[in-house]
């Protein structure tokens, strides 16, 4: 039974109880406890049970590596699945409860799954559950997921708030171990700007837990010391609660700030994600200890041998009254020395070596423990946790040769450095042998854009065993890594440690090592996972060699700690049982992030109404606060229509189009692209954007132009104005202003760079308003200032002046097909111009309209809409806009692709418009079916829908779409199926695409 | 080859599962085959399969750089649909949709098909035009979709947000028969199907050149010595430019790096797959409980395999949008894949400059979707020199303009 010692916890205040509930059941613990210890502490040795046979499951470490002990954490909005109990900071009122069981932690009834588990093995589902083929979906697959999956789903939107924060740092130095403390201080010191980063709450890592002296004085000491230090240099930064979380190319780091999680309070972000672009990173990111494959190791009470040493004294913890320590290395000694020393029994140290000596071995025996060697165990008793353990020979199969009673574990394999954000950007790694374990190769290290390795690995991390070579090779990192910026300042002297004499590592894959098929089933390689010596042994049997192989077969390191403890292991056993090296098996690749980040952290402060930017006109709030129907169209809004109480949106619609072919019409057109093209060289460049003749536009014309892309299709129209000899504005459309401009830049500057040309987009410094119908002029010559008769301003002029107190643009332009000035002003003007049409036009019958009587009016007139008439596949051939193509030119951006023989095919679709017999309105994106089937059983199609309204002005259906051969089928009469249920197909005449004014006569006056 | 089967189970149950066969061989290479497939990938795998299936031709060797399946066919978000808009893509993605609904019965091996339905959000009025289309041109190319109200979205995936202040869901294309499959079992199926004819599935053995006589192939150079074969496949995805290269030929084709990411495991709340262009993010909930995310392919080519950040931020601001309750659910691992991409983006199944020499890339970020029906068209293809589910996907379209263009209905990588 797990407890709370009577003294004991450097990292305790146990004057500042702490209250908190797991299950509901009202426990305390003390300021400084993680929820694991508290836990411990309570005597919760059950905290949760395993995705696949829902076995009961205990902690089993003590850090980010923890695979058994999630909880839900929270409720409601603040609800959260899976959280690390090892990781989650004790705080007052905090509330937990454990997952993937039903009814109750206790008695769960998936724990059938674990009686069955003979008939589970690794990748039984690939084998089975075939027939009857709709019992997948409706049977097994259901209960497959019911049954996996580990937390709770949370169910509201997330009441907490995030943040990303930026830095620029020389060296980054990631984990505040003495590795890190030490490289730190000598980067900092050569001058080097520092941010050294350290996931957990505490300095110092595992040297204060494990005793160690540095400079001679305590190692936590050493450690308050230099913190102390470090925080007093300008040039060095540290972050406690934050995590490296992944290295990505060119020095680019995400770290993970835990600002809230300890300490939960309104109005605070609770993570903070860093965006961390370093010179040099320094990953002082310690060791992982690995667990044994014996027997049983999986039971409540089984637990890493540092952590329970981290569970003794950092936290006052007692994992046992009676621990059984089992090892194949020395430092698990310091487990049975720190439990002695806390008056723990330790009935026995299992040593998996045959004869091992050093002076930690000596001083186990001094103090009493008894060390048995050359002894494995042969699996642990009890079913809910711990009760003994049955002790073997390592090289027998395990018949038992004695049993010893305890009710707790403390095994150790051996460390491995954390070697994963080294590995993120394609660091290589090394076996190394003497310590079975992998380190980082120095000689292949990610590399940056100079070509130099810009990661370095420092102590343990880097494979250094011991405090002395663990302080050695940090200070060397760190002054190294500074160096590698340019900083070179006087070196401080590195801090010293006395060497240790241990007696080496003896790797052990299986425990005993030849144990039988029986033991081998109840070996636990990933404990999340449920993945057993026995299915890694079948994979490999199977054929599944690789190590990605055997992963993905058996799920081994897939869990949410990604193989932290398994994946040694679990390549051990695959290499024994393929005959081979396990470097040769090799790693499965280390991916971000180093342990799981909220997606709130990622998201950051862009959510809700700020998820992206929100592009706003100057007469924005007008549309708003006179019934706007909002179309978001880039990252404009646009009033679709403006509604009045109690009218629909097809009411509003039909209003707004009426009200303007009859008397006049205001639309905001600020949001169309307005690109400014200057330079000598102008007018050439803008022939090759376009296939109109650009250069010979006179100042003081407008002209309307095509782009096309390189593959010839049509990609943005709008008119060019221009303005003096050397200076064009080209219009685009509100969605394509972005795009063009980028595509004018590209040509620029990857083709073109020796042409005199300059781009700028002033979408933004203007706006822009279209004043549209028969009154037009009348409103315009009532404000009064300048002259807009034809003859002043013919249609596709455009002229600088001043209306009323506005200095203005006219362009005398039309996609109505009414008489229309668009008229441009200082963007700061935008809104008292608006104001002031919307005054002057109230005798006219002003009102606004939107983008659907934009769409509907254009349609009537027959002009083509960008993203309506083309798709990506259409060219301006198809849409009978040959006239704006022109002939004199040698070349244009499209011209040799719309040369190509599918392009100039007869066949092709063209543009018609087309009419319902009974004036009806066509299905948005029908198609009209031609004879027969093709090849491949689909129904022939000779024609499709681009536009199609219900005109206010004809007061019937109108429709545009591409046709075969369509121009030379006037009057003819389609077939357009219907979607919406199994009525008749919709008959539809060929008729022109100009529907209203053909002769232009209300427009051009 | 033993059946797999429930009984085959409890029978090897009883003996300790030591009774099970290795799922496909590891046999040395021949001197010669009739046909050689380069790439041992879900497109390589399927091809080998319905090339011995349909058309008699087992004398085959699949051969892989690395391990079987781990390209993009083991990287990519498992999502299956066939609501393409235009007619020679919706054929091919039908087929293969069609022959996922029973490849578990036909390969033997549980590839977990599961068809949970796929919905497209529209949220913008072009998105809905856009969607209307695609459901009318699914209608005539026998591709059962339909356009959706928010109502209708929001009963199928109760954790959308459908009322987003920035853009809420207007509609969706839904086709239910859409969904999704375990995507390593697919690779792993074919590959034992494969090895059961008697095909040669050969790991690490990586080409190194490709052999021609009078502008004919006659065979490869491997790092396991040299293969002669008849015919050729060239099935390798992100790398299609380079093996090409070596047989003599150029591609238009770019590679970069697509990205995706998963969460942790959470109890099932997400029982359709949803994608959402207007925001850029696509989501579904696999049977081990993770959220399984794509996200978009970057600006640069590159062939490290590598994950990179930006569009993981990118994407998961769309989806937490999209998806309140993620926002406290924590990414567990990104990575990225090498998808091949051509200038219409849609794939090439064609003959090329070399006699006898076949190739089948440019899938982007829609491969394996289509792993079955690509198969059986390219093996059709190489078997009879035609076949009317590849004919528009050759790569003179290139040269005569002829895309297929699917932008205007997929604005995303898919």
């Amino acid at each position: 039974m797990s407890t709370r010692l009577a003294s004991g916890g450097r990292l305790l205040d146990r004057s500042k109880a702490v209250d908190f509930t797991f299950n509901g059941k009202r426990m305390r613990g003390f300021a400084g406890d993680t929820l694991a210890s508290a836990l411990l502490a309570n005597g919760q040795t059950l905290v949760g049970r395993s995705f696949k046979y829902h076995r009961p499951r205990g902690i089993v470490a003590s850090g980010a590596e923890e695979p058994n002990a999630l909880v839900n954490l929270g409720q409601g909005p603040r609800h959260e699945p899976n959280q690390r109990a090892t990781t989650t900071e004790l705080f007052d009122g905090l509330r937990a409860t454990s997952q993937n069981h039903w009814p109750s932690l206790e008695f769960d009834v998936g724990v059938i799954n674990n009686y069955a588990s003979r008939f589970l093995p690794a990748g039984f589902y690939y084998k089975t559950f075939m027939a009857p083929r709709p019992a997948w979906k409706h049977v097994f697959e259901p209960f497959i997921r019911q049954s996996a999956g580990l937390g709770k789903a949370p169910k509201d939107r997330d009441a907490d708030i995030y943040e990303h924060f930026y830095a620029h740092v020389d060296v980054l130095v990631i984990g505040g171990g003495i590795a890190g403390l030490a490289a730190a201080r000598q980067a900092g010191a050569a001058g080097a700007r520092v941010l050294l980063i350290e996931q957990t709450a505490h300095w110092g890592g595992r040297a204060p837990v494990d005793g160690a002296e540095i400079d001679g004085m305590p190692a936590a000491e050493w450690v308050n010391d230099t913190v102390e230090a470090l925080e007093a240099e300008e040039n060095i930064r540290l972050r406690r609660r934050c995590m490296g979380a992944g290295i990505y190319d060119h020095g680019y780091v995400m770290a993970y700030e835990r600002l809230g999680d300890h300490d939960p309070q309104e109005g605070l972000p609770r993570h903070r994600l860093w965006k961390i672009r370093a010179k040099q990173v320094v990953t002082a990111t310690g060791a992982i200890e690995r667990p044994l494959s014996f027997a049983g190791n999986d039971l409540p009470g089984v637990m890493l041998a540092g952590a329970i040493r981290d569970y003794v004294v950092n936290w006052g913890v007692s994992p046992g009254d009676r621990t059984v320590v089992v090892t194949n290395n020395d430092d698990a000694y310091r487990t049975a020395l720190a439990l002695k020393q806390a008056g723990l029994e330790v009935p026995a140290i299992i040593d998996a070596r045959p004869a091992p000596a050093s002076p930690l071995i000596q001083a186990a025996r001094d103090l009493g423990i008894k060390v048995e060697t050359g002894r494995a165990v042969a699996k642990v008793k009890g079913r809910a946790r711990v009760e003994g353990v049955a002790v073997s020979a390592q090289a027998g199969e395990g018949a038992a040769l004695q049993d010893i009673t305890c009710d707790a574990v403390a095994m150790s394999g051996g460390w491995s450095p954390v070697v994963h954000l080294w590995s993120h950007c394609g660091g290589k790694l090394v076996w190394d042998e003497e310590n079975a374990h992998f380190r980082p190769d120095v000689a292949r290290p990610p590399i940056g854009a100079d070509g130099a390795g810009f990661v370095r690995a420092a102590g343990i991390a880097n494979g250094a065993m011991g405090t002395r070579d663990v302080l050695a090779d940090a200070d060397a990192q760190g002054r190294a890594a500074a160096l590698a910026c340019g900083h070179k300042r006087r070196k401080k002297t590195a801090p010293s440690a006395a060497a240790e004499e241990a007696a080496p590592l003896e790797p052990v894959w299986l425990m005993p090592q030849g144990a039988g098929a029986a033991l081998r089933a109840k070996m636990w390689l990933d404990f999340q996972n449920d993945v057993k010596v026995s299915d890694v042994q079948l994979a490999a049997r199977e054929g599944f060699e690789s190590v990605e192989h055997t992963k993905r077969y058996t799920t081994l390191g897939m869990a949410t700690d990604q193989g932290k403890l398994s994946n040694i292991n679990g390549l051990a056993v695959l290499s024994q049982s393929l005959n081979e090296e396990i470097p040769q098996v090799g790693t499965t690749t280390f991916r971000p992030p180093y342990t799981p980040i909220s997606m709130g952290a990622i998201a950051g402060e862009a959510r809700g109404a700020i998820f992206q930017p929100l592009r706003r006109t100057p007469m924005h709030d007008w549309h708003a606060e006179n019934g706007a129907y909002w179309e978001p169209v880039g990252h404009w809004r646009r009033p679709y229509c403006y509604q009045r109480p109690g009218e629909s949106v097809e009411e509003a619609v039909q209003r707004e189009v009426r009200n303007t072919r009859e008397n006049l019409g205001l639309l905001d057109a600020s949001t169309l692209g307005k690109i400014l093209v200057k330079g000598a060289d102008a007018g050439k460049f803008l022939d090759m954007m376009h296939t109109n003749m650009m250069s010979t536009l006179k100042p003081g014309r407008c002209r309307y132009g095509l782009m096309c892309t390189e593959n010839g299709f049509l990609t943005d129209d709008g008119v060019v104005a221009r303005i003096d000899d050397e200076t064009f504005l080209c219009h685009t459309t509100t969605g394509g202003a972005d795009r063009i401009h980028a595509h004018m830049e590209e040509w620029l500057q990857t083709e073109w760079w020796d042409w005199k040309v300059w781009t700028a987009n002033l979408t933004e410094q203007y706006a822009q308003v279209a004043v549209v119908g028969p009154k037009a002029r009348e409103v315009l010559d009532l404000m009064g200032g300048m002259d807009l008769s034809a003859g002043a301003l013919p249609f596709m002029g455009w002229a600088d002046g001043q209306i009323g107190d506005f200095k203005v643009r006219v362009y005398r332009i039309s996609f109505s097909g009414e008489l229309s000035f668009e008229i441009a002003v200082d963007a700061h003007r935008g809104r008292a111009f608006w104001d002031a049409l919307l005054e002057a036009g109230a005798g006219f019958g002003v009102m606004p309209y939107g983008t659907e009587a934009l769409h509907i009016m254009r349609a009537e007139k027959g002009f083509i809409m960008i993203g309506d008439e083309t798709d990506g596949t259409v060219i301006p051939q198809d849409l009978g806009l040959d006239w704006a193509i022109s002939k004199k030119k040698t070349d244009y951006l499209g011209k040799r692709a719309q040369e190509r023989t599918h392009m100039t095919d007869p066949d092709r679709w063209k543009l018609v418009g087309l009419e319902t017999l009974d004036g009806s309105v066509l299905p948005d994106g029908a198609y009209a079916t031609a004879p027969d089937s093709n090849a491949n059983g689909q129904r022939n199609v000779q024609g499709r829908v681009t536009s199609t309204y219900h005109s206010p002005t004809l007061n019937r259906g109108i429709a545009m779409g591409l046709v075969k051969h369509g121009p030379d089928r006037m009057g003819e009469v389609l077939e357009f199926p219907r979607t919406d249920g199994g009525k008749a197909a919709v008959k539809a005449k060929i008729v022109s695409p100009v529907f209203y004014d053909p002769d232009g006569e209300k427009q051009n006056v | 080859m033993k059946r797999y089967s429930a009984f085959a189970i409890a029978r090897e149950a009883l003996r300790g599962h030591t009774g099970w066969d290795r799922a496909w061989g590891s046999p040395q290479p021949k001197d010669r085959y009739d046909v050689v497939i380069i790439g041992a990938g879900g497109h390589g795998l399927a091809t080998a399969y319905y090339l011995g299936k349909n058309h008699g031709v087992k004398n085959v060797a699949i051969l892989e750089k690395g391990w079987l399946g781990g390209g993009n066919t083991g990287r990519n978000t498992t999502i299956i649909r066939s609501n393409y808009l235009q007619d020679a893509s919706a054929a091919i993605y039908e087929k293969s949709r069609s022959l996922y609904e029973t490849l578990s019965q036909d390969l033997n091996y549980n590839v977990m098909f599961s068809p949970r339905g796929v919905m497209m959000l529209a949220q913008t009025q072009h998105e809905i035009r856009g969607y209307r289309r695609t459901a009318h041109a699914n209608a005539l190319q026998g591709v059962a979709t339909e356009f959706i109200g928010p109502q209708r979205v929001k009963e199928l995936c109760p954790i959308i947000n459908i009322d987003g202040p920035r853009y809420p869901v207007l509609g969706a294309l839904w086709q239910p028969r859409g969904g999704t499959a375990r995507h390593d079992a697919v690779a792993w199926g074919y590959a034992r199907a494969c090895s059961a004819m008697g095909m040669h599935v050969i790991q690490k053995c990586e080409v190194t050149g490709v052999k021609t006589e009078g502008g004919k192939v006659t065979g490869v150079a491997t790092t396991r010595g040299d293969i002669a074969c008849g015919k050729l496949g060239i099935v390798v995805a992100g790398h299609s430019g380079v093996v090409a290269e070596m047989a003599g030929f150029r591609l238009p084709v770019e590679s970069v790096a697509l990205q995706a990411l998963v969460s942790e495991p959470i109890k099932p709340c997400m029982d359709v797959v949803v994608m959402a262009n207007t925001v850029h993010g696509y989501m579904s909930q696999s049977d081990k409980g993770e959220m399984v995310i794509g996200g978009g392919a970057d600006g640069y080519n590159n062939y490290t395999q590598r994950g990179s950040f930006h569009h993981i931020e990118e994407t998961v601001r769309a989806l937490v949008e999209t998806f309140p309750m993620i926002s406290r659910l924590k990414m567990l691992r990104q990575w990225g894949g090498i998808v091949d991409m051509t200038g219409d983006r849609s794939p090439i199944l064609s003959k090329t400059p070399v006699e006898g020499v076949f190739i089948n890339c440019g899938w982007g970020t829609g491969g394996f979707k289509a792993i079955p029906g690509s198969g059986w068209g390219f093996a059709e293809l190489m078997a009879k020199g035609a076949s009317p589910l590849t004919a528009e996907f050759g790569l003179e379209r290139f040269r005569e303009g002829r895309f297929i263009d699917e932008s205007v209905a997929a604005g995303v990588a898919h």
